[in-house]
C-alpha cells in the first residue's frame, strides 16, 4: 500500500493546457473527491471525462479528466490525470486540493521510479532512473532554498518552537509525572496556547503574498472620469483571453469585469466605471464605492485622457490613491495630445490608444514588473512547492480543529498532543524540518530532571 | 561442549537471558562475580515508571520474569498518568531491594537446565569469527554454543567521588579489566560511558515531619498478568518529597570545582545520561529555578536506607555531607554510602543486530548496559530478547523481532542498531511515534502469542489469553445489540450528555466521552480487563485506527527487506554520506534504511531501484 502521489506533468506557464498526474491506489477516490459530478469510480477505464474541479461548491477549473486503471499505466497503478485550463494558478490551486485530500507531492523521478519498481520499464533502464533520481533532486533541492521566503520560513520556526515547547511541556508530565513543580500542561491551557498558534498560521496564510497571487490573482481597479475609455481599455486587455474562467473570492466579486492571464498569472480587472455612472445621481456615494474597491485591490490604473486637460476630478482620485500602488495610463494617444504631465509621477505613466490597440503590451509588461512574475514564472518549482506549503498549512489549521473538538469532547492530553505533533511534523515539512531527536532534546534542555 | 549457552553477567539483563535460555531447554550457565549479588538494583529501588512500566508488561506477556519478581517484591505502587491518557498509563513500583534479588535468585536456582556460577570472565574464545566459550580471570575454559554479554556497568569502571578515581564496580565489586580491551581487540569500537547515583540516608536519622508524604495507589495493581496481588494497600511504604534549599544551592556553586564532574577530575570521558544529570548539574544548567526537588525513598523492609532520589553528585565526602544536611529534615542525616559517579565501557550498539547478536562475531549476544542503555527494564528487555533469539538459533528458528508498532522493546532495540546512541539510553514514551498501540493494558495482545510460540508461555496461559480475545469479541457483539432510546435520556442528561433524537446502541453510545458502562448502570459478567479493554477500543476507536493506518505504512516499508550480501559501493548513485552510513549500519529492510539519519529520501529510490535491478526484488 504506497502513498497515493500528484505533480503537475506538463511544464507550468507553457501552453494553455496544463496536466496534474496522480497514481496510486486512492488516485480515484481522491479525484473524485474534487470533482463536481462525484463520477469518476464509476466510469470505465482508460476513458476520458468532462467535469468540474470544486472547492466544497465552488468551481475551481472547468476540466478533461483521464482515468485509467491498474495495470494497464505508465506505473501499473491507478492513474488519473486531470487537463486544466485555467493557467498557473488554477493548476495549482487543483494540485493544492488534491494534497489537501490525502495526496502527498511525488518526489522528483517518482512516477518513472514506480513504473520501474512495478516492473513497466526495462532493467537496462534502472541506472538511468538512479540519475535521474539525483539529478531531479539536485535542482529541487536547489529551488527549495528558495522556496520559502526567508521571513515566512522564520514564522513557520518560531511557530514551530512554541509547538515543541507544549509538546515538551506534555511530554515531561508523562515520562517525568513525579515532578511535581513542573507545572502541568492541561487542556484548559493547551487550547489557549493553540488558539495562538491557529491565528499565527492563518496570518501565514494570508500574508503570504506570493502565495495569494497565484491562488487569487492580482486585483487590479481601473478608475478615471467617464469617457476616458475605461471600458475600451478593458475590452482591449479582455480580447484575447476569453477563455479564462475564474471565480474570485473577496469583496470585490462583484466588480469583477473580466480575468486576464498575464504570463500564467490571473489578473482581475474591476471596473468601477460601472458604478460611477449608474450612480450618477449621488456622486459621492459613487466616489466611496470607488475609494472602497481601490483600497481592497492591489493596482490601481487611473486613466486619463490625452486629448483633455487634467480636471480636479482627475486631481481628485489622483490624490486618493496617491498612497497606493497605481500607474497613471494616458489612453487617446490617437489624438493631439493637450494633457499637461508636468504634475505626474512620469515613472507611472503609460501611454496607449485602446482605439488603435496601442500600448496594451507595455501596459501588461509594467504589470509584470511590478509583481515580479518574470521571476515567479522562471521557477516554476517554486509552484509546485507553494501549492504544497498551502496545502500543510490547511492541513496544520485542520489538525488544530481536531484538537479544538478533542479538548472540547474531554479527551485525555494524550489523544490530542496527537494532533499536535501532526501539526508541528507538517509545518516541518514545509521548512524541510523532521528531526526526531529534536523534541528529546528540547525535554532536556527545558526541564530539569533528574535521580 | 559443556554448555550450549553461557551468560556473563547476573544483572537483571542477564537473569532473564539465562532463564528464556534454560526454559527453552537449553543447558545454560550463568556467569556472575558474585552469586549473592544477583539481581541486585544498585541504584534506585523502583521498578516501572512512564514507558519502563510497560516494558515490565511485555515482559512479561512474553515470559519474563521481572513482574513477577516484581510484584513479589512490592513496596508501594502506583499507576501513572491515569489522567493523561490510555496510551501513558503505566505501574510505578517501590520494590524491596532485598527482596526482589531473592525471589530473582530463588527462581533461578528452581530452574531447570541452569547453572550458576563465580567468576569474573576476561576473555572470549573464537573459531572462525564465532564464539565457541569464554575464558575467566584464572585463565579457566568453559566452552558454549552461544554466549550472552550482559555485564552491565562492570567493564572497566571506575567509581568517582571528588577527586578520586578507583577501578572499581558498583557497591566496591570487582569490574572486569580486560574484557572490553579484549571486544576491541576482535574489532568491536568501544564507547565509555557515565553514570551516578545518590546518597543512601539512614533512616533514624531524618526528620519527616518536614516532608511531605507520598503514598500508594489505594486500589490494587499488578504488573503481571498472572499474578494475583501480593500486598495489602494499607501495608504499603510512602515516599516523601523534600526540596533543595538556597543555602544548598549556594553550597555546590561554591565548591563546583571539587566535583569530579567540574574539574575535581581531569580525565573524564564518560558520556552521562542526560535524563539524569548530578545536582550540580541541574543548578549549573537551570539557575534560575529556586529549588529542586527530592525524593526519599525506601531501599527495604529489612535494612534502613533512604535513597535521596535526585540529589545524585559526584563532590567529595565532606561536601556531601554539607548539601545533605542544607535539606530539610536532614539537618542532621547520617549518610549511610555517599553519591558517586560510574564511568564504564559499552559497545557501539550500532554493532548488533536487531537480534542483538553481534554483527562481528557470530552468535555473540549483547544485552543491557553493555549496549548502551540504562535502567533495570531497558536491561531486562534485552536479556529476554537475546535469551530467546540465541535459543532460536541453537534451534534453527527464525528470529524474533519486534516491531516499532508492537513493542516499546521493539522501539528500544531498533532506536540502539540503527541510531546508536550518545548518552545511556533511557525509553521514553515519546520515542515511540505509535504509542497509543503500546498501552500498558494490551500488553499480553500484543505480544503473549509470541511467547507462546517461543515457548516461554505454556498452554494454559495460553488458553487464557485465547478465552481473553474471545470474550472481548463477544462484549463488543453484546454492545452492538443492546439498543438505548429517549427514554434513557434522563440519565444522559445527568451525566451531562446530550439527549438522544433517536436509538443507538450501546456500542455507540461508549464513543461519548463522558459515558461509561458503569455510569451507565449496565453490568455484563466479565472481567475488569476486558470491560477496560472494550470501552478504550471504543472510546479512541478513531485515533486508534489512524495509529494503525501509521503503522502499516512502516509494516509495508520493513517487508522491503535488504539482502545480507548487499554491496553499498556499488551503487555510485548514494550519497557518500547515506553509503558510509548504511555500510556501517547494514539495515535489514528499506524500513529501517528510513530511519537512520544521514539517508535522505532520494538515497531510498536509489536504493530500492538498485534492490530491484540487482535482486529483482518487487514491493
Amino acid at each position: 500500500m504506497e502513498d497515493t502521489i500528484a505533480a503537475i506533468s506538463t511544464a507550468l506557464g507553457v501552453g494553455a493546457i496544463s496536466i496534474i498526474r496522480v497514481s496510486g491506489n486512492e488516485a480515484i477516490n481522491i479525484v473524485n473527491k474534487i470533482t463536481k459530478f462525484k463520477k469518476l469510480d464509476k466510469v470505465d477505464s482508460h476513458t476520458i471525462n468532462y467535469d468540474y474541479i470544486v472547492e466544497k461548491d465552488k468551481i475551481i477549473d472547468e476540466v478533461l479528466i483521464s482515468v485509467m486503471k491498474a495495470p494497464k499505466t505508465f506505473t501499473k497503478e491507478d492513474i488519473v490525470e486531470i487537463n486544466c485550463h485555467g493557467g498557473i494558478a488554477t493548476t495549482n490551486k487543483v494540485l493544492e486540493l488534491l494534497l489537501t485530500n490525502g495526496c502527498r507531492l511525488a518526489e522528483p523521478g517518482e512516477f518513472t521510479k514506480r513504473a520501474f519498481l512495478n516492473g513497466r520499464i526495462d532493467l537496462i533502464e534502472a541506472e538511468g532512473i538512479m540519475d535521474l533520481i539525483n539529478s531531479k533532486t539536485e535542482i529541487s533541492r536547489n529551488l527549495a532554498i528558495n522556496q520559502v521566503d526567508g521571513s515566512t520560513s522564520q514564522l513557520i520556526k518560531d511557530l514551530r518552537q512554541s509547538i515543541i515547547e507544549i509538546l515538551a511541556n506534555i511530554e515531561v508530565n508523562i515520562d517525568y509525572p513525579e515532578y511535581e513543580d513542573i507545572e502541568e500542561m492541561t487542556t484548559k491551557m493547551l487550547g489557549e496556547r493553540i488558539s495562538d498558534i491557529e491565528n499565527s498560521i492563518k496570518t501565514i496564510l494570508n500574508k503570504s503574498e506570493n502565495g495569494k497571487i497565484v491562488k487569487e490573482g492580482i486585483n487590479v481597479a481601473l478608475i478615471g472620469r467617464p469617457n476616458v475609455g475605461k471600458s475600451s481599455l478593458l475590452n482591449c486587455l479582455l480580447e484575447d483571453n476569453k477563455a479564462i474562467v475564474t471565480d474570485i473570492a473577496g469583496t470585490t466579486r462583484d466588480c469583477v469585469e473580466g480575468t486576464i492571464n498575464i504570463d500564467g498569472i490571473i489578473v482581475n480587472l474591476i471596473d468601477t466605471a460601472g458604478i460611477r455612472e449608474t450612480n450618477d445621481v449621488v456622486e459621492s456615494i459613487g466616489v466611496n464605492k470607488s475609494i472602497d474597491l481601490m483600497n481592497n485591490s492591489d493596482l490601481v490604473l487611473l486613466l486619463l485622457n490625452n486629448n483633455e486637460e487634467l480636471t480636479n476630478e482627475d486631481m481628485e482620485l489622483l490624490d486618493n490613491i496617491k498612497d497606493k500602488n497605481y500607474l497613471i495610463v494616458i489612453n487617446k494617444t490617437d489624438l493631439a495630445a493637450k494633457i499637461d504631465i508636468s504634475k505626474l509621477d512620469k515613472d507611472k505613466i503609460i501611454y496607449i490608444s485602446a482605439l488603435n490597440n496601442k500600448g496594451i503590451d507595455e501596459l501588461k509588461n509594467k504589470i509584470k514588473q511590478i509583481f515580479n512574475i518574470d521571476k515567479i514564472e522562471t521557477s516554476d518549482l517554486t509552484y509546485l512547492t507553494n501549492a504544497r506549503s498551502i496545502s500543510l498549512l490547511k492541513q496544520s489549521l485542520n489538525a488544530i480543529t481536531d484538537i479544538k473538538m478533542g479538548i472540547g469532547n474531554n479527551l485525555p492530553i494524550d489523544m490530542l498532543e496527537i494532533d499536535l505533533k501532526n501539526v508541528w511534523n507538517l509545518l516541518g515539512s514545509i521548512i524541510g524540518v523532521t528531526y526526531e531527536e529534536e523534541l528529546i532534546d528540547q525535554l532536556f534542555s527545558q526541564f530539569c530532571l533528574g535521580k | 561442549m559443556e554448555y550450549e549457552v553461557i551468560v556473563v553477567g547476573g544483572g537483571h539483563a542477564g537473569c532473564e537471558a539465562a532463564l528464556a535460555c534454560a526454559r527453552k531447554n537449553h543447558k545454560t550457565l550463568l556467569v556472575t562475580g558474585r552469586i549473592n549479588n544477583i539481581a541486585t538494583m544498585p541504584c534506585n529501588p523502583s521498578i516501572g515508571g512512564s514507558a519502563k512500566g510497560i516494558v515490565v508488561r511485555e515482559i512479561d506477556a512474553l515470559g519474563g520474569a521481572m513482574g513477577k519478581i516484581a510484584d513479589q517484591s512490592l513496596l508501594q505502587i502506583k499507576m501513572l498518568n491515569y489522567a493523561k491518557g490510555p496510551a501513558v498509563r503505566a505501574l510505578r513500583a517501590q520494590a524491596d531491594k532485598i527482596t526482589y534479588p531473592q525471589q530473582m535468585l530463588k527462581l533461578l536456582n528452581e530452574t531447570p537446565n541452569l547453572t550458576l556460577k563465580e567468576a569474573i570472565i576476561e576473555d572470549l574464545i573464537i573459531e572462525d569469527g564465532k564464539v565457541v566459550g569464554v575464558v575467566t580471570e584464572t585463565c579457566e575454559k568453559i566452552s558454549s554454543k552461544a554466549v550472552i554479554l550482559t555485564t552491565g556497568t562492570y567493564l572497566k569502571s571506575d567509581i568517582l567521588i571528588g577527586d578520586t578515581r578507583t577501578r572499581q564496580g558498583p557497591h566496591g565489586e570487582k569490574p572486569s579489566n580486560f574484557l572490553s580491551d579484549n571486544l576491541k581487540k576482535y574489532g568491536f569500537k568501544i564507547i565509555r560511558l557515565k553514570t551516578g547515583t545518590p546518597q543512601r540516608i539512614a533512616k533514624d536519622s531524618i526528620d519527616f515531619s518536614k516532608t511531605q508524604i507520598e503514598n500508594g495507589d489505594s486500589v490494587y495493581h499488578t504488573f503481571s498478568f498472572d499474578n494475583k496481588p501480593h500486598y495489602k494497600i494499607e501495608d504499603q511504604i510512602p515516599c516523601h518529597l523534600i526540596y533543595t534549599t538556597p543555602l544548598t544551592h549556594k553550597i555546590i556553586l561554591d565548591n563546583l570545582n571539587k566535583s569530579s564532574m567540574y574539574g575535581g577530575l581531569d580525565d573524564i570521558t564518560g558520556i552521562g545520561p542526560r535524563y539524569c544529570p548530578s545536582i550540580e548539574d541541574k543548578i549549573v544548567r537551570f539557575k534560575d529555578k529556586e529549588r529542586h526537588q527530592l525524593f526519599l525513598e525506601p531501599e527495604s523492609l529489612y535494612y534502613d536506607d533512604i535513597y535521596l532520589q535526585g540529589f545524585s553528585t559526584s563532590m567529595p565526602k565532606d561536601i556531601q555531607e554539607q548539601m545533605v544536611h542544607s535539606l530539610p529534615g536532614l539537618e542532621h542525616a547520617v549518610i549511610n554510602k555517599y553519591a558517586y559517579a560510574i564511568e564504564y565501557d559499552a559497545i557501539y550498539p550500532t554493532q548488533i543486530k536487531r537480534t542483538l547478536e553481534t554483527k562481528i562475531i557470530e552468535n555473540l549476544y549483547t544485552a543491557g548496559q553493555i549496549n548502551g542503555t540504562s535502567g533495570y527494564e531497558e536491561a531486562a528487555c534485552q536479556g529476554l530478547m537475546a535469551g530467546i533469539n540465541a535459543s532460536l538459533k541453537l534451534e534453527n528458528k527464525k528470529p524474533l523481532i519486534l516491531k516499532r508498532n508492537e513493542a516499546y522493546i521493539g522501539v528500544l532495540i531498533d532506536d540502539l542498531v540503527t541510531k546508536g546512541v550518545r548518552d545511556p539510553y533511557r525509553l521514553l514514551t515519546s520515542r515511540a511515534e505509535y504509542r497509543l498501540l503500546l498501552r500498558h493494558d494490551n500488553a499480553d495482545l500484543r505480544l503473549r502469542e509470541y511467547g507462546y510460540q517461543v515457548g516461554l508461555i505454556d498452554e494454559k496461559r495460553h488458553n487464557k489469553l485465547l478465552d481473553k480475545i474471545r470474550k472481548i469479541k463477544e462484549l463488543k457483539d453484546k454492545l452492538i445489540s443492546v439498543k438505548i432510546t429517549p427514554t434513557s435520556n434522563g440519565l444522559l442528561v445527568k451525566l451531562g450528555s446530550t439527549p438522544l433524537k433517536d436509538g443507538v446502541s450501546l456500542y455507540d453510545l461508549l464513543r461519548r466521552p463522558e459515558i461509561t458502562l458503569s455510569k451507565m448502570n449496565y453490568t455484563f459478567d466479565y472481567d475488569d480487563d476486558i470491560i477496560e479493554q472494550v470501552e478504550l477500543n471504543i472510546k479512541y476507536e478513531g485515533y486508534i485506527k489512524k495509529a494503525e493506518k501509521e503503522a502499516q505504512k512502516l509494516i509495508n516499508l520493513e517487508n522491503k527487506k535488504i539482502p545480507d550480501d548487499i554491496d553499498y559501493n556499488k551503487i555510485t548513485n548514494l550519497a557518500s554520506e547515506a553509503r558510509q552510513k548504511l555500510n556501517e549500519i547494514r539495515p535489514t529492510s528499506i524500513g529501517q534504511a528510513i530511519r537512520i539519519s544521514g539517508v535522505n529520501p532520494a538515497d531510498i529510490s536509489i536504493l530500492s531501484v538498485y534492490l530491484k535491478k540487482e535482486y529483482h526484488e518487487s514491493r
